[in-house]
């Protein structure tokens, strides 16, 4: 078995915490690393995929899926949370929603320097908006998907699950 | 053209017991409904998003009609989610469009090429399977029941009379009855009593 085996976040685990934790919608815009947890989501009837050209669009959506008594993720990478800014405080934490939002953590490292910006301000924009998040980098780390789940429902706010595995985790 | 609170006025015989979501035309809407636990008059929470909200209402309800009443001003900042509605194409979702060609409520300046903009094609562009759009008040009440009988999505374009506030937002009349904490639970409520 190889280092990325070892360390790699299936995306079968996060489509059963998803299910676990009853998803019915996926608001997504798919980055570089997620395709196979596409693919299994599209695959999967238990779940509908609502794709976004913007991430910004995706908050009003799922506020309305949940005002309609559904449960709704979102699915979208660091950068595109930064470009929702507003969106993310109108629509979901003005609102009260409970809502996990699933991010790519494009530019994690634990080793050396990152030499990506969106990386430096992720974990500062989520302080600068009051969200707590929780890191997952491996299947080891997946029963924090359900902490998240039972944080944003007990608090009636977003909470955000930083997927730092990306380059290796959701991809095949 | 027309004038929104006549829109309002033909639209209301209509209503049925949809979720109603009246977005920039809630000042007249909330002196029509005769059901007001599923008028979502949630303000502005964030511009732009009104078509986003009425997407995710239609999804979470296929079993209610969803009477959307967005603005060109909220449109044009996000014209990437007609693309989404389409490709969901909810039948249950009726997206009607306020157009005044301005930002009314900041004094009236003129959105981007507001007098050549086309929002019915630009629907159409992006799959909506019926639009429409009117600037007479006559045309759009005869044709109501054509566009309310039939399965959506569906996208109307309304162009409307700008009614231009300049007086400073802390000074402006609340219009509003309830607050937006109590507009999502009484949505809520009344949406879990009819599931």
């Amino acid at each position: 078995m190889n280092d990325a085996a070892v360390v790699a976040l299936s995306p079968e685990t996060v489509l059963g915490e998803m299910k676990k934790n009853g998803v019915t919608h996926v608001v997504y815009l798919p980055d570089s690393e997620t395709n196979w947890l596409y693919l299994l989501m599209k695959a999967d009837p238990a779940v509908r995929l609502v794709g976004v050209n913007r991430e910004g669009h995706a908050s009003s959506i799922a506020a309305g899926l949940w005002l309609g008594g559904a449960k709704p993720v979102i699915l979208i990478q660091n950068t595109g949370m930064l470009e929702s800014g507003d969106s993310i405080r109108g629509w979901l934490m003005s609102l009260n929603v409970p809502i996990v939002l699933m991010v790519g953590y494009r530019g994690w490292t634990r080793h050396g320097v990152t030499p990506d910006t969106v990386a430096t301000y992720t974990e500062r924009f989520l302080m600068a908006f009051g969200i707590n998040y929780y890191l997952i980098e491996n299947d080891a780390d997946s029963p924090r998907i359900a902490v998240a789940f039972e944080e944003a429902e007990r608090t009636r706010r977003p909470v955000v699950i930083l997927v730092g595995d990306e380059y290796h985790g959701f991809n095949r | 053209m027309m004038h929104t609170a006549d829109m309002m006025r033909a639209f209301a015989p209509y209503r049925g017991d949809a979720i109603l979501v009246p977005g920039r035309s809630g000042r007249y809407w909330i002196n029509l409904s005769d059901n007001q636990p599923l008028d979502v008059e949630l303000g502005d929470p964030a511009m732009g998003g009104h078509a986003g909200l009425g997407l995710g209402l239609a999804l979470a309800r296929p079993d209610k009609k969803v009477m959307l009443f967005d603005s060109e001003g909220d449109i044009q900042m996000s014209l990437g989610v007609l693309a989404t509605v389409a490709e969901q194409a909810p039948p249950n979702l009726y997206h009607f469009l306020i157009d005044n060609g301005v930002y009314a409520t900041t004094g009236g300046q003129p959105v981007p090429n507001a007098d050549k903009m086309q929002y019915d094609m630009i629907a159409r562009g992006c799959g909506y399977p019926r639009t429409y759009a009117f600037t007479e008040i006559g045309d759009f009440e005869r044709a109501l029941p054509e566009i309310i009988g039939a399965p959506g999505p569906v996208f109307v374009a309304c162009k409307v009379v700008p009614e231009i506030e300049n007086e400073p937002i802390g000074r402006r009349r609340r219009w509003q009855t309830r607050t937006r904490d109590e507009v999502v639970v009484d949505l809520r409520a009344a949406l879990a009593t009819a599931r």
